[in-house]
């Protein structure tokens, strides 16, 4: 995260629009995200392809920055372990 | 420590005794470390709340144990779960002080201020961006319900996490998904409406 507050704000616009624009009925939402980042999480450490995988919940980590802070801080958490 | 497969996590977890012992302390252990990982770049985590967030997560890995699907290893879902303790706590700590009114505050009294210019776009692209969000801002100002834009503004301007914003509001997580869900299908009906692609607007943002 850049420490420049207009950085930030960009960042910030460019997000929501992005949010905006990518909004669909059959979207993943934060507990159905949370319910199946594990697996997702073991298919990265696994070395697997993510092309094409769970497209919705990759959808979902682009667009929600709390789920993709915890499920990077998951992966760390992982890979660390390991 | 004992590498267990998901059926020996299970079966140790579940059965009273001293199987059941060595197992909690193994599941601990391992979320203590793995939490020691994660939340390594936070400077403001100590080692006793590393600790607490383990034995918290614990309590939540066992009432949870029936619900395990088997699909990802035990180990990383458990250590789903103690990441979550972790993050809710820590954004309870940052969060605790800030009233609604202050998460909901327009700084230019505005949630997009007209002065906001991209540097990187090329001036036609700024042309098209001031355009796309003054949509925006027409469809948050005069569209929106009371509740919609102090949503918005909060969790999508100021950051706050949905969790604290629906302790201040007064309704659920679920319910508040659904509230920023029907505002940002309305402002992409209306920005849609202008004739251009989701790819032109992705695009005029630089995605």
């Amino acid at each position: 995260m850049p420490s420049d507050p207009s950085a930030i704000r960009i960042a910030q616009v460019r997000l929501l629009i992005h949010e905006i624009v990518t909004t669909r009925l059959d979207e993943m939402d934060c507990p159905e995200c949370f319910e199946h980042m594990d697996y997702f999480a073991d298919l990265i450490l696994n070395g697997a392809s993510t092309a094409g995988v769970m497209p919705r919940l990759q959808e979902h980590l682009e667009r929600c920055v709390h789920c993709r802070e915890e499920f990077e801080a998951l992966l760390v958490a992982v890979r660390g372990l390991q | 420590m004992s590498e267990r497969s998901n059926e020996e996590w299970l079966r140790d977890l579940s059965e009273p005794g001293p199987r059941r012992e060595a197992a909690l302390n193994d599941l601990r252990e391992l979320l203590v470390r793995g939490l020691g990982y994660a939340l390594a770049k936070y400077q403001s985590v100590t080692e006793a709340d590393i600790e607490d967030f383990a034995q918290d997560a614990v309590l939540k890995i066992l009432d949870a144990l029936d619900t395990f699907r088997g699909e990802a290893r035990l180990t990383t879902w458990a250590n789903k779960i103690a990441v979550h303790v972790a993050f809710t706590e820590l954004r309870r700590r940052r969060w605790k002080d800030v009233s609604l009114e202050q998460m909901i505050e327009m700084p230019d009294g505005e949630p997009i201020p007209r002065t906001w210019v991209d540097p990187a776009a090329g001036t036609e692209q700024q042309v098209l961006q001031h355009e796309l969000l003054e949509v925006v801002r027409q469809v948050i100002a005069e569209e929106l319900t009371d509740r919609q834009r102090q949503a918005l503004v909060a969790a999508r301007i100021q950051g706050v996490p949905l969790a604290e914003l629906a302790r201040r509001m007064d309704t659920s997580r679920n319910a508040l998904y659904k509230l920023l869900f029907d505002a940002r299908q309305r402002l992409q009906r209306r920005l849609l409406s202008k004739g251009l692609s989701k790819d032109d607007i992705l695009a005029a943002f630089g995605d």
